[in-house]
This record gives structure tokens, C-alpha cells and sequence, in this order.
């Protein structure tokens, strides 16, 4: 259960609900292609500690929202904060430092540097990653300190046998584990991840499972991106719903599996006028 | 004909200015395209703007090691001007504005309105003669039988080849600190770095005025050697060869680019003199005249690009592991 265990118990299941601890609040931020409107949420608050799924049909908009938040594309309008903090118009690397790290939906491995490298580039105030600093810093004893947490989180995430191959030669399931390890290196508050489990065998899904719960019992904040309804089942302490845009539903997963206008979504029966 | 003549020749190629100076130059050009996988086809630019910038300031009575400084601050402006715009763009549109920038900055220097300061067509001459005098070398040749360089040579020769060593450290220290691995893992993938918390743009743009001042010592030294910068020199051909140095070489390693321009001056040497013999023996039937050289080189270094960017597009040097991953 959450790291506050029962904080979300007395939240409304209604959309935009406010949450008694939020470390993310998004407010009428849209998002267009064209004429396409790809996201329009009006509220949606994250509630801190918690592992929240957001889910919804192809097209609902979740990943563009994952893009929005996290720097990766603009928003026409709205605003949303980390912690307190305005994100309008940060850009992604900045959003990082401020502790929101995402993974991508197709998993970014840096094929040509070795596993241990993928980590290592992650860790954060590395003196050595300026130019003078590479040059002429004292970056060696970071540098240590920052392979042994790799190596630690290698072992934890069972790749650390592969620390010294190109992570180009790791299978795609290996890849999506050393993507969620490496986003860790950075030490973030918030983790998006993007369709974790999407081509990850079975057993494979199991651990990635025990590895997300492992980080909300840290304290951390997990949003994430899942198709698979058994998983969501499973795992989350609040699921949002999107469709065409917008968040039709939340609240916990039980709650949203017996939602009318979730099934609704899901299996694209209209009744009436629906937006 | 004369087998031994023709290695020698091609063996004193290999170890002369122009391979020293390719080798500066390529490295600069690894960097950017090796290391950060920026396709910078305007690297020419930098090695123009290198010589032109020292030329100038001697030709204005300063001295020729502030004209030094004054290439490199040029070339480091250069980087950035052209940089801050381009950087944002996807990889393959830098190289269409780069390429052509060049190009834009070769005939500025070249026109009419320009020519109070670079003297046009014909350039600027005797600059250097700051670095000759100081020649320590007393005259005579130096080498065994054929294989053999006058002192002036010498004397560039160890400037070239001492300004290779010391890049090369520059490089070696620089590539395997944190910075280095930070613009590696921007040549694999620029999302996974900005998700990671790396400024990629800065880093892009550092890369490039980095990479474009090595370009300029490359192109000073040449200059210096010629006592001569003329604007059709810093054609964008030069470019092409320093890719195909790096390229031969092995992309993203360090001594890629010095044992690349070994390579590509032997071989070019060796062509050279293969074909001058073998048209004066009729060995073509009369198919071609030594005027035909040039362009039948340029041909069979194409065909030798292309086969080396199908079978072995590591460079001669690179880790075959590390491209085959590149094939995922």
C-alpha cells in the first residue's frame, strides 16, 4: 500500500479532485495538433508517495500529457506545478534537476555506451560534466561514489552482470529495466514511467511490479502509462482515466473498473451525445 | 616501373605536413561528428577562419603568436554564431546550413568588398616568418636514402606533429571525463540525455566551438607551412577529406583521426605515383593523360569511401562489436 497508507480513502472519486498532499497539480493545460485537440485536462492533481496509472484508449492524449509535463512539448495554455514550483515553459533537462523524470514509451537505451555508462551518465552533480570540470576537476571520487550506487542499483534491478556490455546488446526487456534504473540514478521525486511493462514478458512484468511498489515504500511518486488492466489492478493507489484528452474518471482501481464511462471509453460505445 | 620510389614517396606522405595537418583537423571534426555525432559539413570554415584571423593580424603589423590567439577566438566565435541557430535543428538540416555557411563565409572573404582586409583572390603571403626564423635546424637534409626532408620541412613537421601529440592529450583527457560521456550519450540519443538532466544544446554548442578550434589550428598550421592563405584553399573538398580521415580512421576514437590521415596521405601518395608511372608505360593505352589523375583519384577515393561505409563503416580501427550494436 501508499507510503501514508489510507491518504487517498477519503478523496472524492469525481475528476480533478484535489488531493491532501498533491506534489503535482496541473490546471487547464491544453494541447492541440492542428485540429486535433490531444489534451485538455482541467485539473488533475498527483497525490505525493502514491504510484498513480493513467490509462485510457489509444489517442487519449497520455503520452502527449507525459511530453507536456515533463518539457518535451508546449502547451497552447495552462500551467502546473512540482512542489509548489511554476514547470510552464521549463525546459526537459531543467525538469529533471527539479526531481520529474520520465521514461519514453520506445526505450532509449544508449546503445553505444556500456551499461555501467548508461548509469553513470545519470547521476546528478558530476563536477566532471562541465568542460573545465572534465578537464581539470577533481571528478574521480564522485565518479567512484557514483559507480558503486550504479553498481548497487544494477544488482537490485539484475543486470549488474552486464555493467561492462554495450546496452545496445541487452534484450528489450533488459532495456526497460537499466531505462528505469538509470532514470533512478537521477534521484527524482516524481518517476513517469511510459508503458513499462509494453513488451516485457510475464515474468519479467512481476519483477518490474515489485521494482515500482519497491519505489513508492522509498517515498518516491510513481506516475505511470499501462494498457494491461490486470496490472494496473495490481499496482496502483489511484488510477486516472483519459479519453480524447481529457480525464474522464478517477479514483482507486477498484472504483474505476466497475466506472461505466471507463468501459465506455474502453470499448468505444457512444450513448447519446458525448463530447 | 619504380616500385621503391613509389612507397617511399608515399611513406613520406604519410608522416609529412599536410598528414599532420589532416590529423589536427580530423580530430577537431571527430569530436564533433565522432564524439557528439554533429554533421558538420562546414568544418572547413574554422580551419579558413584560423589561418585568415592569423594571416590578418600579422598583415596589420601584430605578432604572429597573437595572430595564433586571434584564429582561435575567431574560430571559437564561429562556433557559437553558427551554433545558437543550427544546434536546435535536426542533424541532418546542420549539415545543409553548415555546408552552406561555409561556403557564404569563403566568398565574403574572396569579394571585392572585403578585399582592404583579405586581399581577395590572391591572399595573403610571408606571415609566418616569426615561426621560420626560429628554425633551430641547420640547413641540410635529414632522413635514409630516399625517405629524406629539408630542414624547413623538419622544422614544420615537428610543429605539426608536436601540436598533434598535444591535442591528442587534450582529447584523450578530455573524451574520458564525465563530459565526454555526456556528449557520447547525446550521439546515441538527445531525449534520453534532456530525461536525464543533460543541457543538451550546451553541450552541443561546446562540442562545435571546441571541435572548430582545433579545426583552426589545423588550418593555421597548413598556413603557416604555405606562408599563404588564398580563399579558394578552404574549398568545402577539405571537409570531405577530413570525413573521410575520421571516417577511415574509426569515428569516436582517439587515435582514429591520426592513424586516418597516416592512411589517406599513403594511399593518396601511392596513387599518385602509381598512376604517373604507369601512364608514362602506356600501361591505359593511352586511355588517359596525367592531367587525368586528379579526377580518376577523386574517383577511386569515392569508391574507396563507399566500400569502406559498406563493409567496414567502423573505420579501419573501430570495434566491429560497437557498430553491429549501431545496426539494432
Amino acid at each position: 500500500m501508499a507510503s501514508n497508507p489510507g491518504i487517498l480513502d477519503n478523496v472524492a472519486r469525481e475528476p480533478g479532485v484535489a488531493k491532501p498532499d498533491p506534489i503535482l497539480a496541473i490546471e487547464g493545460v491544453r494541447r492541440s495538433f492542428g485540429g486535433l485537440q490531444a489534451v485538455s485536462v482541467e485539473r488533475l492533481e498527483i497525490q505525493r508517495g502514491t504510484i498513480t496509472s493513467l490509462i485510457g484508449p489509444n489517442g487519449a492524449g497520455k503520452t502527449t500529457l507525459f511530453n507536456l509535463l515533463t518539457g518535451f512539448d508546449h502547451p497552447q495554455e495552462g500551467h502546473w506545478h512540482l512542489n509548489g514550483g511554476a514547470l510552464v515553459g521549463v525546459p526537459s533537462f531543467r525538469v529533471a534537476r527539479l526531481g520529474m523524470v520520465r521514461t519514453f514509451q520506445l526505450t532509449k537505451s544508449l546503445a553505444r555506451l556500456t551499461v555501467l555508462e548508461n548509469m553513470l551518465v545519470a547521476a546528478k552533480d558530476q563536477v566532471g560534466e562541465s568542460f573545465w570540470g572534465g578537464l581539470f576537476g577533481r571528478w574521480r571520487q564522485i565518479e567512484a561514489a557514483n559507480e558503486a550506487r550504479a553498481m548497487t542499483s544494477l544488482q537490485r534491478f539484475g543486470l549488474d552482470h552486464m555493467a561492462d556490455e554495450y546496452a545496445g546488446s541487452l534484450s528489450g526487456g533488459q532495456r526497460k529495466l537499466l531505462e528505469m534504473a538509470r532514470a533512478l540514478m537521477v534521484e527524482p521525486e516524481v518517476i513517469m514511467l511510459d508503458e513499462p511493462m509494453a513488451g516485457v514478458n510475464p515474468v519479467l512484468t512481476e519483477s518490474l511490479l515489485g521494482h515500482i511498489s519497491a519505489l513508492r515504500d522509498e517515498g518516491k511518486t510513481v506516475v505511470f502509462i499501462e494498457h494491461d488492466m490486470d496490472v494496473v489492478q495490481e499496482i496502483s493507489d489511484w488510477v486516472v482515466v483519459m479519453s480524447q484528452g481529457g480525464v474522464i474518471a478517477e479514483g482507486p482501481p477498484a472504483h474505476i473498473a466497475a466506472n461505466h464511462d471507463v468501459i465506455d471509453a474502453y470499448l468505444g460505445l457512444h450513448h447519446g451525445e458525448k463530447p | 616501373m619504380d616500385w621503391l620510389k613509389i612507397l617511399i614517396d608515399a611513406g613520406r606522405a604519410a608522416v609529412g605536413v599536410p598528414a599532420a595537418a589532416y590529423a589536427l583537423s580530423a580530430m577537431g571534426l571527430n569530436l564533433q561528428f565522432g564524439y557528439t555525432g554533429l554533421l558538420n559539413f562546414g568544418h572547413v570554415a574554422s580551419m579558413m577562419v584560423g589561418a585568415y584571423g592569423m594571416a590578418i593580424t600579422v598583415d596589420r603589423g601584430g605578432s604572429l603568436w597573437l595572430g595564433v590567439v586571434v584564429g582561435i577566438i575567431l574560430a571559437l566565435i564561429l562556433g557559437l554564431l553558427l551554433g545558437i541557430p543550427t544546434l536546435r535543428l535536426r542533424a541532418d538540416y546542420l549539415a545543409i546550413v553548415t555546408i552552406a555557411a561555409g561556403e557564404i563565409l569563403r566568398l565574403i572573404v574572396r569579394s571585392s568588398w572585403a578585399e582592404p582586409l583579405t586581399k581577395g583572390i590572391l591572399g595573403i603571403q610571408s606571415f609566418a616568418d616569426e615561426f621560420h626564423d626560429l628554425n633551430p635546424i641547420p640547413v641540410g637534409l635529414y632522413g635514409l636514402g630516399r625517405f629524406r626532408f629539408d630542414e624547413r620541412t623538419v622544422w614544420v613537421m615537428m610543429l605539426g606533429w608536436g601540436l598533434v601529440t598535444v591535442v591528442a592529450l587534450f582529447m584523450w583527457k578530455l573524451t574520458r571525463s564525465p563530459w565526454g560521456r555526456t556528449i557520447r550519450a547525446i550521439r546515441e540519443d538527445e531525449d534520453a540525455a534532456l530525461s536525464l538532466g543533460k543541457n543538451v544544446f550546451g553541450y552541443k554548442l561546446q562540442s562545435l566551438m571546441v571541435g572548430g578550434a582545433i579545426g583552426a589550428l589545423a588550418g593555421m598550421f597548413l598556413a603557416i607551412d604555405q606562408q599563404n592563405v588564398t580563399p579558394d584553399t578552404y574549398i568545402p573538398l577539405l571537409t570531405f577529406y577530413a570525413f573521410t580521415v575520421v571516417i577511415l580512421g574509426g569515428p569516436g576514437t582517439l587515435l582514429g583521426p591520426i592513424t586516418g590521415s597516416m592512411i589517406f596521405w599513403f594511399l593518396f601518395k601511392l596513387l599518385d605515383g602509381f598512376m604517373t608511372d604507369a601512364i608514362l608505360n602506356g600501361w591505359f593505352f593511352g586511355w588517359f593523360e596525367a592531367t587525368d589523375i586528379g579526377p580518376i583519384r577523386f574517383a577511386l577515393f569515392g569508391m574507396g569511401l563507399m566500400w569502406l561505409m559498406i563493409f567496414r563503416p567502423q573505420g579501419l580501427f573501430g570495434s566491429h562489436e560497437e557498430m553491429l550494436i549501431d545496426g539494432q
